[in-house]
């Protein structure tokens, strides 16, 4: 290689570095917000127009599909990764980021930043707070979600279908109270010939589907996972009230869910529902948009919307949705809580409950405008108060994929349900024994 | 020019002998093959005789054969090995009778060979992910085709504990049947035609023909795309990921690629999921292995 070939080399180069640090050095302040696809993160997404406009920073927000959420994101938090500046991350994910040191913590922000007053109570404990009661915050709540259920008014609430039922089980079809009456009223509606079936209810595999909605059925008939304080499972998970609600729930969905069921999540839910194949559909309401649009679900007009039941022992409901984290890892760390501070203004949440996004502002929550804006909000608030989660401690990961695993296998048949929840707490009390939460007796 | 010249200038002003410029060309590629191969093979080996949880604060604590020990001793590692195994024998062996059966038409002149040739190469050349997601929808037993063609309204798939393997099977042959017809047929077209013209001469009956020159000549080319084959089948990963939803229903269908998944990204457990996928990697290396032996073997090399 000649003097010449070396110098055009060194110069190039030189060249290349130059313009690249000056296109660095004329970017834009930019932050990374991750969160699952679905509906609400494009409502983020252009709520967020909103934040650029006023600040100058940027925000890009990240979908990642449901059934890879998970593992992308705590992949990405094990890697260091500093590209996720703010994560959108699930209600149990907040004692492992917490404890795994992922997550900032934010309490002494918050006072000083949000207005905490107006944050709906148990949402703030359930989205931003570990140790639940320490009054210690790692995240800030994004959007509250609940499990809730549709049904198609075309049919429960047909006068010939009402005489009906009223013949058969001697009471008036109604819009189920109990689980009992869900399961009469799905039931009644099974009609394999018709190609019609009465419910459609979580019992996949995927992420958390099948747990989240086995896990209210399993609170409102007195069961449990464990004690809290003692991390106790045997006797709980596998105690006779958890055995009766799976034996329920596994009657349920053999009885009134169409064939080939056993791996439906809330695609499969809302896909059975607008094909018309339910009458009535389990699903999260963030949700339940789709189920609006003529133009993605027939039944649009004839969609009603209702709380999940309540048990024989109480009424619980699976609590879903997300609160805003800043990952440890992130250099824009001062953008993003400045994002945060933003995002809890009081005329921002009223956007944000405009545009879709399920607000946990006391005030926004209440106000006719968010009530009035579609069907199910009443429904949704309403439900709020009956929220209960999973586990949140750092194990958690581990203690879903056991419930997923066993607790499909008995949807399916391949286990009994009594011998599917023992296998849950023996593989649950291995978890905490290992992470020195549970001691040998 | 003369060496006295070259060696009294600089360093940087010298052109650069072949010999250098080979080194420079080859210098990154190395550095690269050890930085994301050769170190990760190594480092992972080690964190397979540690306790290590990759998104847990500490440091790798040596454990030595725990987690080996832990896992050849644990029943669901055995069942995800058992289903594994099924799923080759099944699938390369569904696959092999199909694929050299095509090929053997094939080899034949016909109207139309090109177009169909063409048609049927096609499910190799699809992504497994797309493959898995648009088999989920044919399988539906509500809305999917195969129950309708069937007249088997409701008839589970691929939800069914028993079935679902075999619908994996299905899908598997489907898909990667083309792949042995077409290393058959280049094996078929690769044999003179002359042994064919004596075997004609001495009156071999098609069945001796096939057996003593058809069999033989192209054994060394099925030998290796039933290795390829049964290598990547012993890792599938993809398709009951998207076909059967992780692995369901329960863990009927739970590959050992599936569970390494489940230990090194759902549960964090790296040091387990390394052991695991050292476990892996040597049943695939002993089974390859046989595959080569058997090659030398009908090559005459043993």
């Amino acid at each position: 290689m000649s003097r010449w070939q070396w110098w055009i080399i060194v110069a190039g180069s030189l060249c290349l570095t130059f313009l690249a640090l000056a296109s660095i050095a004329g970017q834009k302040k930019n932050i990374t917000i991750v969160w699952a696809e679905w509906d609400p993160a494009k409502y983020l997404r252009e709520l967020s127009k909103g934040f650029t406009k006023e600040t100058g920073i940027g925000v890009t927000v990240v979908e990642i599909p449901w059934a890879q959420f998970q593992d992308k994101v705590f992949t990405a938090l094990a890697a260091r990764d500093p590209n996720y500046d703010i994560i959108i991350g699930d209600s149990q994910w907040l004692g492992r980021g917490a404890e795994r040191k992922h997550y900032v913590e934010l309490t002494d922000w918050m006072k000083k930043n949000v207005p905490i007053k107006d944050i709906y109570e148990p949402a703030l404990v359930a989205y931003g707070e570990y140790p639940k009661g320490s009054g210690r915050y790692w995240a800030v709540p994004a959007e509250a979600d609940a499990v809730g259920f549709a049904y198609r008014k075309d049919l429960l609430e047909d006068p010939k279908e009402k005489a009906a039922f009223q013949k058969k089980y001697g009471r008036p079809l109604t819009i189920p109270k109990t689980w009992e009456e869900l399961y009469q009223v799905a039931k009644f509606f099974t009609r394999p010939k018709r190609r019609l079936y009465g419910v459609a209810v979580y019992t996949g595999k995927q992420y958390d589907g099948v747990t989240m909605g086995f896990q209210q059925v399993m609170w409102s008939f007195g069961g449990d996972y464990g004690d809290p304080k003692t991390f106790q499972v045997e006797g709980y998970i596998n105690g006779p009230d958890s055995v009766k609600a799976l034996e329920f729930y596994v009657r349920l969905a053999k009885e009134c869910m169409p064939p080939g069921s056993q791996n439906y999540y809330w695609s499969e839910c809302l896909d059975a529902f607008k094909r018309g194949l339910v009458a009535m559909t389990m699903n999260y309401f963030a949700f339940f948009p789709g189920l609006l649009s003529e133009e993605t679900n027939r039944y649009a007009k004839t969609t009603g919307f209702f709380m999940v039941p309540r048990g024989p022992k109480g009424h619980y409901i699976s609590l879903g949705g997300q609160g805003l984290s800043v990952s440890a890892y992130s250099k824009n760390k001062d953008e993003a809580l400045q994002y945060i501070k933003w995002f809890w203004q009081e005329r921002v949440q009223r956007e944000w409950a405009r545009l879709g996004g399920f607000t946990c502002h006391k005030k926004v929550l209440n106000s006719p405008d968010f009530l009035k804006a579609t069907p199910y909000n009443p429904v949704f608030r309403d439900s709020m108060k009956l929220l209960k989660d999973f586990w949140a401690v750092p194990e958690y990961a581990e203690l879903l994929d056991s419930c997923q695993r066993h607790l499909n296998a008995a949807i399916v048949g391949a286990k009994k349900p009594k011998e599917a929840l023992d296998a849950i707490a023996k593989e649950h009390t291995v978890i905490f024994r290992k992470a020195g939460r549970l001691k040998r007796q | 020019m003369p060496v006295s010249v070259r060696q009294r200038r600089p360093v940087w002003k010298r052109a650069l002998t072949d010999q250098q410029i080979k080194i420079a060309f080859i210098t990154p590629t190395l550095l690269l093959l050890l930085a994301m191969n050769i170190f990760p093979l190594i480092w992972s080996l080690y964190l397979s005789f540690c306790e290590y949880y990759a998104d847990q604060p500490e440091s790798p604590r040596w454990v030595g054969i725990a987690n080996y020990r832990a896992l050849l001793t644990d029943p669901e590692i055995w069942h995800s090995f058992q289903v594994t195994a099924a799923f080759v024998f099944l699938a390369v062996g569904t696959e092999f009778i199909l694929g050299f059966g095509l090929a053997l038409l094939f080899h034949r002149s016909f109207a139309g060979k090109g177009l169909l040739l063409t048609l049927f190469l096609i499910p190799m050349m699809l992504s497994p992910v797309v493959v898995g997601l648009f088999w989920k929808f044919i399988f539906d037993p509500n809305w999917g085709i195969i129950d309708y063609l069937l007249r088997l309204p409701g008839f589970e798939w691929v939800t069914h504990p028993r079935r679902a393997l075999w619908a994996l099977v299905i899908v598997d042959a489907w898909m990667w049947t083309p792949f042995i017809m077409l290393i058959a047929l280049a094996g078929l077209s690769a044999i003179p035609q002359s042994l064919y013209e004596a075997a004609a001469v001495d009156r071999a009956s098609s069945w001796f023909k096939f057996r003593h020159i058809t069999l033989p000549m192209v054994s060394p080319l099925l030998i290796i795309a039933l290795l390829i084959r049964t290598m990547d089948a012993a890792k599938l990963f993809d398709l009951p990921w998207t076909l059967t939803d992780e692995g369901g229903p329960g863990n009927a269908t739970e590959t050992v690629s599936l569970l390494i998944y489940r230990l090194a990204f759902k549960m964090q457990d790296t040091g387990s999921s390394c052991a695991l996928a050292y476990i892996l990697l040597v049943i695939i290396i002993a089974l390859s292995n046989l595959f080569l032996r058997q090659l030398k073997k009908v090559k005459g090399e043993l």
